[in-house]
């Protein structure tokens, strides 16, 4: 499981945002936005401070942040991989470069390597279908993929850490 | 800046002048022979200058574009000079050549006959 | 004004980026710099070209060169040769840029040249993150006519004219939805642009938005003062990071401009733009859940009426419409309703953007007129399909449309005959699909997605989704039954009827049209328990021929260490034992199959 750190900077930063952006017509999903960028996650604790902040219920907030999948409740990896499962990835071969990470990375879809490293979801599609199968890494697509890509693909990021 | 309507025409005219490259239908085109005989001869300082030249007298609506060797290797560095359907080509350029056909024949209309060959081919 | 000899045309979209068309970007500008030609040439990134099979793309003007697949180590070779030199690298033009021995340029390719762009026609050709080459390409002048001469009334009435219906789906007429919407009076009223694309395999609201992210601004200031607002939002995904900057410059420029804020052209209509990121929720597409997204809430429809129009964001008036609705608004205002209603079919008007994906060979972004042929799209702009592979199905409006077949190439494609056929309109995906396609995977694909995107509100969606899908895992994992399939359509005609939202009425909409055009594969499934394109790994089966020679290569790379040398026969030859598959043990995974010498070719799936 990765590192969790509740900071008190981090909450500083938080606090700020909101006050910043205090309005009637600013809604919840800006502040939630913000929370996952600073914290990687929005777990319990966090949920309870923005409820104090904005004066919204904890569980109107839980309700929203389990509704939306960019939103989790736990910290995700250092990389977040992203297999693109569109129809135009799926109809490529997409299926077969999930079951490769799959097997390299021992872990299913929604979870974490032991190390922490790596985090592997099912994503929609993310509207690169002319480049079918794609996968996304942080902010970093990988198009026309091919099983054989993957490990790659994947020792690039592995060696960055041993930097 | 808040813009006015007319500074706002201003800059659409402007930039459109900048974009017309994208365009197919340049009123001039200039076509230099860039093969390594045109290269090696000198071709490459005809061009810059050409370029400074067109940029320094805000011309517009002129096209430059290279070729490769046209074959006449001894009478390189050469380009020419297209508007309408009539063409010349200048031959044995150098910079100050190159802006003086720029300025003459371009801005002035008036061909410099001494330096052209094959006057008037239809393109 | 500084003079360019050439201009150099990258593609920014996210396509080409994720070929690092940064990173060509930033080697030209250097590559530039050594051969001292960089203030004669200018780079320009621009918006997706829609070209996306042949990306990273690169075009040199005046020329009008295609280069395509430009990579980083191709950028110094472009730069010596063509921009310095002037000859045009002939192997890495496009392949269709190059006739014999003559350069095509851009404009005169097959792809481009049969289309007609409308929504698009900016991309590919403008900086978008430059309000100044929008401005040259006629932009803000339908804002500027509109605040200038025109009341509002006259602003609807021309859209109304023109024919324009929502380019997001459901094709309710544009004219009407800006008419209702005016038609509320109130203190505050909202402009809302849909820019929750969610639809798998439609990707032209992204690129419009990359690649003319002005069009998308002036048409919501023209609908602001059209229908008397003052605020507008963008609810956009938040998967689409290049689209959401661009976005936020353009609103800066247009700001600074004073093309947006208070007394735009120092009239007295005020608009301000606001943008809203989605969260990665399916349903937030549907109008009334993605205000719900917007107020903080989650993304659950309301029940219709009252309509947004009446009471919408904050229990506002609010006029919502999709990206490529929007994109072709200031063209009509400036040709006319009337120029716009001459193009495409009686009840279709103008062009529509489609996303070409899946067993296609030119996957990318074309628009067309409404009314040009399927046939005419996928083998005439699309290329037709790769490796001489048979067409099986073309699949239009995501998760809610259906499968259309090889009797449907001829016709015209609009909105009612696309409904008629039994598919939607859709957002304009269109995934092709080959003779290796699986219909009934396909369809659980399908089902899978709109299951796990049904946000839970009504039972017929939430449940009912669920049940589809079990049915349909249990025919793939060769368990099915003949009833499986009357249970499936009685089902599927259930939610249709009774579903809370469009996305839940149209759930089964693949369900239906994959048993109506593609019954036999069904029947193949649940009779046989075969799958004809061997897809369906749990239907396969893998055996040894008596054509084994006995070498064991299949053994050592079977992960399930089944495949034993026990078989009957010897092998003349070589002397060894033939080997045998345990298909109880087996997993199917057709290692055996690849490792198998091909000389021998002994091992066989059905």
């Amino acid at each position: 499981m990765a590192n969790l750190e509740l900071t008190a900077e981090k909450y500083a930063l938080l606090k700020t945002f909101i006050d910043e952006n205090r309005s009637e017509t600013s809604g919840l999903m800006p502040v939630l936005h913000k929370a996952q960028d600073i914290f990687g996650c929005i777990p319990i604790e966090v949920q309870k401070f923005i409820s104090k902040e904005l004066n919204v219920s904890v569980s109107e907030i839980y309700g929203v942040v389990t509704f939306y999948s960019r939103f989790s409740t736990e910290p995700v990896g250092d990389h977040l991989i992203g297999v693109c499962l569109g129809t135009a990835c799926y109809v490529k071969g997409a299926q077969k470069i999930l079951d490769e990470l799959q097997s390299a990375l021992k872990i299913k879809p929604e979870e974490t390597t032991a190390d922490g490293k790596f985090t592997l979801t099912a994503t929609r599609c993310l509207g690169a279908c002319g480049l079918a199968p794609v996968m996304m890494i942080d902010d970093e697509v990988y198009g026309r993929l091919t099983p054989d890509m993957v490990p790659d693909i994947l020792s690039k990021y592995d060696k960055e850490e041993t930097k | 800046m808040k813009k006015s309507v007319e500074e706002l025409m201003k800059i659409r005219q402007e930039t459109l002048k900048k974009m017309e490259l994208r365009e197919n239908d340049a009123h001039c085109r200039i076509v230099v022979g860039m093969g390594t005989c045109g290269i090696s001869a000198g071709a490459r300082p005809c061009l810059t200058a050409i370029v400074d030249e067109v940029n320094k007298r805000g011309l517009s609506n002129v096209q430059i574009v290279q070729t490769g060797c046209v074959g006449m290797c001894r009478l390189e560095p050469m380009f020419d000079v297209i508007i309408g359907d009539k063409k010349y080509t200048y031959v044995d350029m150098t910079p100050e050549k190159s802006r003086q056909v720029v300025v003459e024949h371009i801005v002035n209309n008036r061909v410099i006959h001494e330096y052209t060959i094959g006057e008037e081919e239809k393109e | 004004m500084q003079y360019y000899r050439a201009h150099v045309l990258i593609c920014g979209g996210t396509g080409c980026t994720s070929g690092k068309s940064l990173e060509i970007k930033a080697e030209l500008e250097k590559q530039l710099v050594t051969y001292g030609i960089e203030n004669e040439v200018k780079v320009v990134m621009t918006g997706c070209f829609g070209l996306c099979e042949a990306g990273p793309i690169m075009v040199v003007y005046p020329e009008g060169t295609f280069y395509a697949h430009v990579q980083v180590k191709d950028v110094k070779k472009i730069v010596e040769e063509h921009l310095f030199k002037g000859r045009i690298v002939k192997e890495k033009l496009y392949y269709e840029a190059l006739d014999e021995d003559k350069v095509i340029s851009v404009n005169e390719v097959e792809f481009y040249a049969k289309q007609k762009r409308i929504a698009l026609s900016n991309c590919g050709v403008i900086d978008p993150e430059n309000i100044d080459e929008y401005l040259a390409k006629d932009g803000y002048q339908a804002l500027i006519k509109v605040l200038t001469d025109m009341k509002p009334r006259e602003v609807i009435e021309e859209i109304k004219k023109s024919g324009l219906r929502g380019r997001g789906g459901a094709g309710f007429p544009t004219g009407l939805k800006w008419e209702f919407a005016s038609n509320y009076e109130d203190d505050m009223k909202y402009v809302c642009c849909n820019a929750d694309e969610g639809d798998p395999g439609a990707f032209m609201d992204r690129s419009i938005l990359e690649g003319t992210p002005h069009s998308v601004i002036e048409a919501m200031t023209i609908a602001g003062y059209a229908t008397g607002s003052k605020k507008g939002y963008i609810y956009i995904r938040a998967e689409y990071p290049i689209a959401v900057k661009r976005l936020e410059i353009a609103i800066k420029q247009a700001k600074d401009y004073g093309l947006l804020g208070n007394n735009i052209l120092d009239t007295k209509f005020s608009f301000d733009i606001e943008i809203r990121l989605g969260a990665g929720a399916f349903v937030c597409g549907e109008e009334t859940a993605l205000i719900e997204s917007i107020e903080g809430k989650r993304g659950m429809p309301r029940t219709k009426p009252p309509f947004p129009a009446e009471k919408g964001i904050w229990g506002k008036p609010t006029l919502i419409n999709n990206v490529e609705t929007f994109a072709n608004i200031p063209a009509i205002i400036l040709k006319g309703g009337e120029w716009f209603g001459s193009i495409g079919t009686e009840k279709s008007k103008g062009t529509k953007v489609f996303a070409l994906g899946g067993k296609i060979k030119n996957t990318g972004l074309v628009e067309i007129p409404m009314g040009t042929t399927l046939r005419e799209v996928i083998y005439g702009i699309g290329g037709g399909i790769p490796d001489n592979k048979k067409f099986k199905a073309v699949q239009t409006g995501g998760p809610s449309g259906g499968c259309l077949t090889a009797e449907h190439l001829d016709t015209p494609i609009d909105y009612d005959n696309l409904v008629s056929i039994g598919s939607m309109m859709g957002s304009g995906g269109m995934i092709v699909m080959d003779e290796d396609t699986c219909m009934v995977d396909i369809a659980r694909f399908f089902l899978d997605f709109t299951c796990e995107e049904s946000c839970g509100k009504c039972t017929p969606c939430r449940e009912g989704t669920k049940r589809l899908k079990e049915i349909l895992d249990k025919i793939v994992a060769g368990n099915g039954t003949i009833e499986d399939l009357d249970r499936l359509e009685n089902l599927a005609g259930y939610i249709k009827d009774n579903a809370l939202c469009n996305l839940g009425q149209t759930a089964p909409n693949p369900v239906i049209s994959t048993l109506k055009f593609f019954r036999d594969e069904y029947m193949a499934h649940v009779v046989d328990k075969k799958c004809p394109t061997s897809v369906c790994k749990d239907l396969l089966q893998y055996t040894i021929t008596d054509k084994c020679i006995g070498c064991g290569s299949c053994a050592k790379v079977c992960p399930q260490g089944c495949i034993e040398p026990l078989g009957k026969e010897i092998n003349s030859k070589t002397k060894r034992r033939q080997y045998v598959i345990d298909q109880n043990k087996c997993i199917k995974c057709g290692a055996c199959l690849e490792a198998c010498p091909p000389k021998v070719k002994a091992i066989i799936r059905k």
